[in-house]
C-alpha cells in the first residue's frame, strides 16, 4: 500500500493538515504573469520559492517556465528585501529585456513588512526601469487564501496597473479567465471568433506554455495578452469573469477603476456552465448564436445519451480548485452521476453555498469541505468508509487510485505523469466532449480489465 | 539541432566566450560573476568563487536551505513524519518530488507518500504559530504513531520568533517519541548547502548514538550521501549484501531513522555525495574515531575503484577475493554492452550543470562511452568540491556561513573507536587515502569551461557557443534546452528512468544515452518545406 497509514476512522484535526488539496499564492501569480506578452514573473523572496515554483509549473507544462527571483538571505530577511528587488529589477532589464516585470510577494517578503509599491516606485525615480519597460505588482503572502488566490491577485494587479479609460468606448468585452490550460485559453478564442464576440483574454498563456518545438529557445514566446490589449480593457463595454475565486477582484477592480460593468461566471465546464457562458458572451456581446454552436452543444448532448448508461449513478471523489470542480461537479450531477464526496483547499464561504445548491436534492448523501484541513487525506479517509467508482484530482490521486483500485481521472493542477492537459481543451462543448471521453474510458477500461470472463464485452 | 564542432584536437579556449557573457552584465555583476568561471587547466592550481550568494534577479537553478535540509537530506528516510511548520507551499513542492525510492518490509512504516504541514495562516504569522504547531505535532501523533517526528522552519517562522527546538523538545516529554526541530529557512546561506549542513548537524545530535546495537556483521560500514534516485541505492545494496559487506545505514536513501541511531557502530563511513554529507563524516570521525573514505557508485570502473578500496581498508583477504570476482563478472557484462553502444557516441559532446557531486561523478559515467565533458558547474557547491579538500583551509568564511550553526564535537569515550583509529594511521602509512576528494576541476579537461552556479543567460550563451550533443541539469533547465534542439538529461530525477549507479546503473545510463544520442527525432525540426520554394496558391480560401 502506497499510504498504508491512512485509515477509515475519520479524527477530527485543526492544526495538521496531510496530503494538501491546495498550495501557495505565489505559484498562481507566476502562471497568471506568464500569460501576458513580454512579462517576466518575479518572485520577491527567497530563492526556493522561485525554484520550486518554476518546478511545479515546468512539469505540469513541459514547457520552459522562466521566473526570476530576490535571492533574499538572512540579511535581506532582518534589513527588509528594498536593496535585493532594487538590484533585481536592474539586473532583470539589463540581462533578459522583458517588457514587464511582474513581481509577487511571499510569506517571507510580506512578514518582513516590504512595502513592494514603495520599492517599484523607488526603482522608477532611480531610473532603473527603461523607458516603456513597466514593473507590476501583486501581494501574494503564501498564508492566506491558495495558488488560485495567487493567480486571482497578479490579474487584478494588472488591469489595475494597465487597464486605462478614455473618453472612447471599445465594441470589445473583456474576458477574465479563469486557471485553465493554455488549451482551454485556446478554446476560449475559437468560441470567441464562432461567436464573432471581439474581446481581451486575460491572461491568454497559449502559445507561451505549449510552444513549438522549433529548434530555438524563445525567451518571451509569441502567445500572451499585449500591453496595448490590457490597455483598452479599460475601455471595454463589459467583463465576463470566468470563476469567482480567479477573476472577481480584477473584475471589480476595472469597474472601480475603469466603470466596466461585470458579470462573474462559471468557467464553462460542461453543459450548463458553457450554456451560461455562451448565452452571457451572446448578451455581452449583443451578437446572435451562430448555428455551429448549437450543432456542438447538440454532439456533446448526443454522446452522453448514447452512453448514460455506464455513468449513471456511479459515485465520484473529486478534490481539486473551486472554479473548476464547481461547474464539474454540476456537469456530474446532470449526466446522473454521484459526486458524493469533495474537498478543496482553496477557502472561500461561497464554495459552501454552490455544493448545496448543486447537490441538496440530487445527491443529498454527498460530504464536501473546504478551506483548512480540506485535504486528500480526508476525501480518501471517506474513501474507505465507503468506496467510489471513480476519483477526479491532480496527480497526487494516483496515490489512492492504485491503493483503493478506482478509476483516476486526472482533472486539475499539477498533472505531472501524464500529458494532453496543455494541449486538448476541457471547457466548452468540445471540452465536455473531451471529459466524457476521459469519465468512460477510465470506468469502462476497469470494467474490462476486472469483470469475469464470461462478462467480458465486445460492443459496449 | 546545432552542428557540432570538431573537437579532435582540444577543446578551444573559451575566453572569448566567457567575455562576451560578461558583457551583458551590469559592471558590478560582471566583476562578480567572472570568479565563478574558470578555463580549466588541470596542471595548475585554479582558484573559483562559490558557494556566495546569487545576484538577485538572476535567473537560478539554486534553490533554498529548506530544500536541501527537507527535501535532499531528511526527505528519503520512510520512518520518520517530516512536518513542515510554514504556509503550505513549501511542503507541497516537496512532496514526492526527489523521486526517493524506499522498500518497506512487511509491517513497515512508510511517510514518504505522505505531506505534512502546519499550513499557516496570517493569524499564526501575526500571534505566532507555537500552538499550532504543538496541535499539529500531537495530532500527527495520534493519528499516525510515528516513531520520530522533525520540524521543519520555513521563511517565516525564523522571523516571527516561533523557537520549534522548544516546541520539539516539550512535545517529546510529552509524546515520549524522539522530536526535533531544524531551523532551515529558506533565507539562510546562499543556497540548498545550507540547508544540508544544517540537516547534518539535526540528525548527529538527535538521532545519531541513540542506540549501541550489537555488531551484526564482520565488515559494517555506513554509506553517506547516496539518496536512492530511481533506485541507485538499492544498486549498491545488492552488491554490499553479496560481497558480505553489512550496509548498517544509508544517509539518507532507503532508510529509517531507527538505522541511523546505530550508525555509530559502523568500522567505516564511505561518502557518496560531498557536499551534501561531509558533515556529518567529519563529527563521527571525530565522536567516535569512525574514519571517512570518498567513494563513487556512478560509472563501473568507480564501482570496480571503491569497492575495491573498501575491501583494501578491512585487508581481508576472503572479501578481496569476492569483491575481485564480482567486479570479474559485472565488467563482463558491462563491457559487452558498452562494446556495443560506445562507437555510436563516442566524441560526442556533453555539459553538466548539477548538484554539487553529480556534474562531476557523471563525467565519470560519459567518459566511459568517450564522451567528453566540455563544460561544467556545480549548484551549490563550495570550492572544495572543485578544487579538492586540499583548500578547505584556505577558504574564507563568510557571514552567510557563518550563520549556520558549528557544532563543537567532543570524543565520546564510551564509544570512541581506538582500533579504528589506529587502523587508519597504518593504512595512511602504506599510501591509502581518507577524506581524500580531490574535486572536479584536476580531472577535467584543459579549456574546459567550470562555472559555478550557472544561470539561464549563461546556459543560452553555452549552447551556442559549444554545440553540446548532451545537457545534464534540471527540471527548470530541461525545456529551456531542449527547445534549443538540445536533448537534456535531468541529473537530478534522472527523466523518471535509472539506477544509474554501479554495473547495472552503468548498463541502463549506456542505454539511455544511445536512445538519446543515436535518435534522428531531433533532425526532424525543420518541416520539409521549409527548404523549398514557397508557391503562391490560387486555390486560397480567402475568408475562413
Amino acid at each position: 500500500m502506497l499510504l498504508k497509514h491512512t485509515t477509515k476512522e475519520v479524527r477530527e484535526r485543526t492544526a495538521l493538515t496531510v496530503n494538501p488539496a491546495k498550495t501557495c499564492q505565489p505559484v498562481g501569480a507566476m502562471y497568471a504573469a506568464l500569460g501576458v506578452h513580454g512579462c517576466l514573473p518575479h518572485s520577491h523572496g527567497s530563492q526556493g520559492c522561485c525554484s520550486y515554483h518554476r518546478s511545479a509549473l515546468t512539469r505540469h507544462y513541459k514547457e520552459p517556465v522562466m521566473a526570476a527571483t530576490s535571492s533574499f538571505t538572512e540579511g535581506s530577511s532582518v534589513f527588509g528585501g528594498q536593496a535585493n528587488l532594487l538590484q533585481a529589477i536592474e539586473t532583470i532589464f539589463a540581462v533578459y529585456e522583458p517588457e514587464i516585470i511582474a513581481v509577487h510577494s511571499t510569506c517571507l517578503s510580506e512578514t518582513i513588512g516590504d512595502d513592494l509599491n514603495q520599492i517599484v516606485n523607488k526603482a522608477k525615480d532611480e531610473g532603473k526601469v527603461p523607458a516603456g519597460r513597466y514593473v507590476i505588482q501583486a501581494s501574494t503572502p503564501s498564508y492566506v487564501g491558495s495558488h488560485v488566490t495567487g493567480y486571482a491577485n497578479m490579474l487584478e494587479g494588472f488591469v489595475k496597473y494597465f487597464a486605462e479609460k478614455t473618453d472612447e468606448k471599445i465594441r470589445q468585452i473583456n474576458l477574465l479567465s479563469g486557471w485553465v490550460e493554455p488549451s482551454d485559453m485556446r478554446e476560449l478564442k475559437r468560441i470567441m471568433k464562432m461567436m464573432k464576440v471581439k474581446s481581451v483574454l486575460l491572461p491568454d498563456t497559449s502559445d507561451v506554455l505549449d510552444t513549438p518545438m522549433t529548434g530555438k529557445f524563445e525567451m518571451y514566446p509569441k502567445g500572451g495578452t499585449t500591453i496595448s490589449e490590457m490597455v483598452s480593457m479599460g475601455d471595454s463595454m463589459q467583463t465576463l469573469g470566468l470563476g469567482e475565486w480567479a477573476t472577481q477582484k480584477a473584475a471589480i477592480m476595472l469597474d472601480n477603476q475603469c466603470k466596466v460593468p461585470f458579470d462573474i461566471i462559471d468557467i464553462p465546464v460542461g453543459l450548463k456552465a458553457t450554456d451560461r457562458f455562451i448565452q452571457a458572451l451572446a448578451k455581452a456581446g449583443r451578437v446572435s448564436i451562430p448555428e455551429s454552436i448549437t450543432e456542438e452543444r447538440g454532439r456533446l448532448l448526443d454522446v452522453i445519451t448514447d452512453m448514460h448508461q455506464y455513468l449513471y449513478g456511479k459515485r465520484v471523489a473529486i478534490y481539486g480548485d473551486p472554479d473548476n470542480i464547481i461547474p464539474m461537479i454540476e456537469f456530474m450531477v446532470d449526466m446522473d452521476m454521484k459526486p458524493v464526496y469533495i474537498v478543496s483547499g482553496t477557502p472561500g464561504k461561497h464554495f459552501e453555498k454552490r455544493m448545496e445548491e448543486i447537490l441538496s436534492v440530487r445527491v443529498p448523501e454527498a460530504k464536501y469541505k473546504n478551506g483548512p484541513q480540506a485535504d486528500m487525506f480526508l476525501i480518501h479517509q471517506w474513501i474507505k468508509e465507503e468506496p467510489v467508482d471513480l476519483l477526479i484530482g491532480n496527480t497526487y490521486g494516483k496515490y489512492i487510485a492504485r491503493d483503493e483500485n478506482i478509476p483516476f481521472v486526472r482533472m486539475g493542477f499539477p498533472i505531472i505523469d501524464r500529458v494532453g492537459h496543455s494541449y486538448f481543451p476541457t471547457i466548452g462543448y468540445q471540452g465536455g466532449l473531451r471529459i466524457v471521453e476521459k469519465l468512460l474510458s477510465a470506468i469502462m477500461d476497469k470494467q474490462d480489465a476486472s469483470c469475469i470472463e464470461e462478462k467480458f464485452e465486445l460492443v459496449m | 539541432m546545432p552542428n557540432r564542432r570538431d573537437y579532435t584536437n582540444g577543446l578551444p579556449d573559451p575566453l572569448a566566450l566567457r567575455e562576451e557573457i560578461l558583457k551583458k552584465y551590469p559592471a558590478k555583476i560582471a566583476k562578480k560573476r567572472s570568479k565563478g568561471f574558470v578555463i580549466n587547466d588541470p596542471d595548475m592550481e585554479q582558484e573559483i568563487m562559490a558557494n556566495v550568494r546569487t545576484i538577485p534577479g538572476i535567473i537560478t537553478q539554486r534553490g533554498c536551505t529548506y530544500a536541501g535540509c527537507k527535501g535532499v537530506v531528511l526527505g528519503p528516510t520512510r520512518d520518520i513524519i517530516n512536518l513542515v511548520h510554514g504556509p503550505i507551499g513549501c511542503s507541497f513542492y516537496a512532496w514526492l518530488t526527489r523521486r526517493n525510492q524506499t522498500r518497506v518490509p512487511e509491517g513497515g512504516d512508510n511517510f514518504i507518500t505522505y505531506c505534512f504541514s502546519t499550513d499557516m495562516q496570517d493569524e499564526n504569522i501575526v500571534f505566532g504559530g507555537e500552538a499550532k504547531l504543538k496541535d499539529a505535532v500531537r495530532e500527527a501523533f495520534e493519528i499516525f504513531k510515528p516513531k520520530a517526528i522533525g520540524i521543519f522552519s520555513t521563511c517565516p517562522v525564523g522571523l516571527i520568533g516561533d523557537d520549534v527546538h522548544s516546541v520539539a523538545r516539550e512535545m517529546k516529554a510529552e509524546l515520549g517519541i524522539n522530536i526535533f526541530g531544524f531551523s532551515c529557512e529558506g533565507y539562510r546561506g546562499v543556497s540548498q548547502s545550507a540547508g544540508h549542513h544544517i540537516a547534518n548537524n539535526g540528525v548527529f545530535k538527535h538521532v545519531v548514538g541513540l542506540n549501541d546495537r550489537e555488531r551484526v556483521g564482520k565488515f559494517q560500514v555506513n554509506l553517506l550521501g547516496e539518496y536512492n534516485i530511481g533506485g541507485d541505492a538499492f544498486e549498491i545494496e545488492k552488491l554490499f549484501e553479496e560481497a558480505g559487506i553489512t550496509l548498517l545505514s544509508t544517509f539518507s536513501g532507503n532508510s529509517t531513522i531507527k538505522s541511523m541511531e546505530y550508525s555509530h557502530t559502523a568500522d567505516l563511513n564511505m561518502v557518496m555525495c560531498h557536499r551534501s554529507i561531509n558533515y556529518i563524516a567529519e563529527m563521527m570521525e571525530e565522536k567516535y574515531g569512525i574514519p571517512w573514505v570518498k567513494v563513487s557508485f556512478v560509472g563501473a570502473e568507480s564501482t570496480c575503484k571503491s569497492l575495491r578500496k573498501i575491501a583494501d581498508y578491512f585487508g581481508d583477504s576472503e572479501l578481496k577475493a569476492k569483491v575481485e570476482e564480482i567486479i570479474a563478472r559485472e565488467m563482463a557484462k558491462v563491457e559487452k554492452v558498452k562494446s556495443s553502444i560506445k562507437p555510436r557516441v563516442e566524441g560526442k559532446l556533453a555539459m553538466m550543470f548539477v548538484g554539487g557531486s553529480r556534474a562531476h561523478h557523471y563525467q565519470d559515467l560519459f567518459g566511459e562511452l568517450g564522451i567528453r565533458t566540455v563544460s561544467a558547474g556545480y549548484e551549490f557547491a563550495h570550492r572544495d568540491d572543485y578544487e579538492g579538500r586540499k583548500v578547505i583551509p584556505t577558504i574564507k568564511i563568510d557571514a552567510d556561513t557563518r550563520n549556520i550553526e558549528e557544532l563543537s564535537v567532543t570524543k565520546d569515550e564510551a564509544h570512541f573507536r581506538p582500533d579504528l583509529v589506529e587502523k587508519k594511521a597504518e593504512l595512511q602509512r602504506l599510501g591509502y587515502e581518507f577524506k581524500d576528494y580531490g574535486g572536479m576541476m584536476p580531472e577535467m579537461l584543459k579549456n574546459s569551461l567550470v562555472i559555478d552556479d550557472v544561470n539561464h543567460w549563461e546556459t543560452e550563451k553555452l549552447i551556442e557557443f559549444y554545440k553540446p550533443d548532451v545537457f545534464c541539469a534540471g527540471i527548470k533547465e530541461k525545456y529551456v534546452v531542449q527547445k534549443a534542439g538540445v536533448p537534456l538529461k535531468q541529473l537530478h530525477s534522472y527523466d523518471y528512468g535509472g539506477p544509474y549507479t554501479a554495473f547495472d546503473g552503468a548498463i541502463n545510463f549506456y542505454v539511455e544515452m544511445e536512445r538519446m544520442l543515436a535518435t534522428n527525432i531531433w533532425k526532424m525540426i525543420d518541416a520539409p518545406w521549409k527548404n523549398e520554394s514557397e508557391l503562391v496558391g490560387s486555390m486560397t480560401i480567402e475568408h475562413y
